[in-house]
């Protein structure tokens, strides 16, 4: 027998324990993957060719940098959203289920952060 | 859940296949595709950060036979993910729901992927 009362166990809580977050967090990184990812393919077509030299000076501008940081960090949100969702629509099973979507979480995070390392190295010249 | 044995409503199985089914899985199977593209634009970042050797020795990689099939898969899985996405957000602004509508958005979207992949590859010049 708990103390809390009915209502007291449910407020804050809808269905599924979360409203809209998810869906309206798609919807706000795609809106910006729309820009960044054509800006992208747009900055790769002004590249004068994939040299190292070429690639790693373009690399290192500080607009270039900023953007690139946008761009993987939203791609990799962004991408987690989506799999989770495929995730739990076709993977049943409790524990494969959670196994899935944890390995899906902690990879994203490991992906999204050796982009931003990588990323700092050539803007703040590390190598090159 | 213990339901085994009832009865089932018809379900997709019965229904002529139609062009918005084809739209609605390529989404996804785009989708899961430019998440593995996620990870090999980091790959290509962490490769300028190494260093001219390392980017060198992956650039070989993307100009093979291989390589090139992938990003010419991504080009489209982006394309497409991002033409259909933008079907999505007028659907999600409440437009284009009637059947003629979803259909006609369906070939839309099929021919914009495929022009803006061809014209993004030949000014590309296939990776030169």
């Amino acid at each position: 027998m708990s103390l809390r009362s009915p209502l007291g166990r449910v407020l804050g809580s809808g269905s599924a324990n979360d409203g809209t977050e998810h869906w309206w967090a798609q919807r706000v990184t795609a809106v910006a993957l729309l820009i960044l990812g054509l800006w992208f393919l747009f900055a790769l077509l002004q590249l004068d060719g994939f040299a190292h030299a070429t690639v790693s000076a373009w690399l290192g501008r500080p607009f270039t940098g900023v953007m690139m940081l946008l761009l993987c960090l939203t791609l990799a949100w962004h991408s987690y959203l989506g799999v989770q969702v495929v995730l739990e629509d076709y993977v049943h099973g409790p524990l494969i289920k959670v196994a899935s979507l944890l390995i899906s979480r902690f990879m994203h995070a490991f992906v999204a952060i050796a982009a931003v390392l990588a990323i700092l190295r050539v803007s703040l010249g590390g190598s090159a | 859940m213990g339901n085994e044995g009832r009865p089932l409503s018809p379900h997709l199985s019965v229904y002529r296949w139609p062009i918005t089914m084809t739209l609605s899985i390529l989404h996804r199977m785009t989708g899961v595709a430019l998440s593995a593209g996620l990870i090999a634009l980091v790959v290509w970042l962490e490769a300028i950060a190494l260093g001219a050797a390392s980017y060198d020795s992956l650039g070989v990689w993307m100009h093979s036979g291989v390589g090139q099939l992938l990003l010419l898969g991504w080009c489209f899985s982006f394309f497409f993910h991002l033409s259909s996405g933008v079907r999505h957000l007028f659907w999600d602004a409440g437009h284009g729901f009637e059947i003629s509508q979803a259909n006609t958005s369906s070939w839309i979207v099929i021919i914009a992927a495929f022009v803006l992949t061809a014209g993004y590859w030949l000014a590309m010049g296939g990776l030169a």
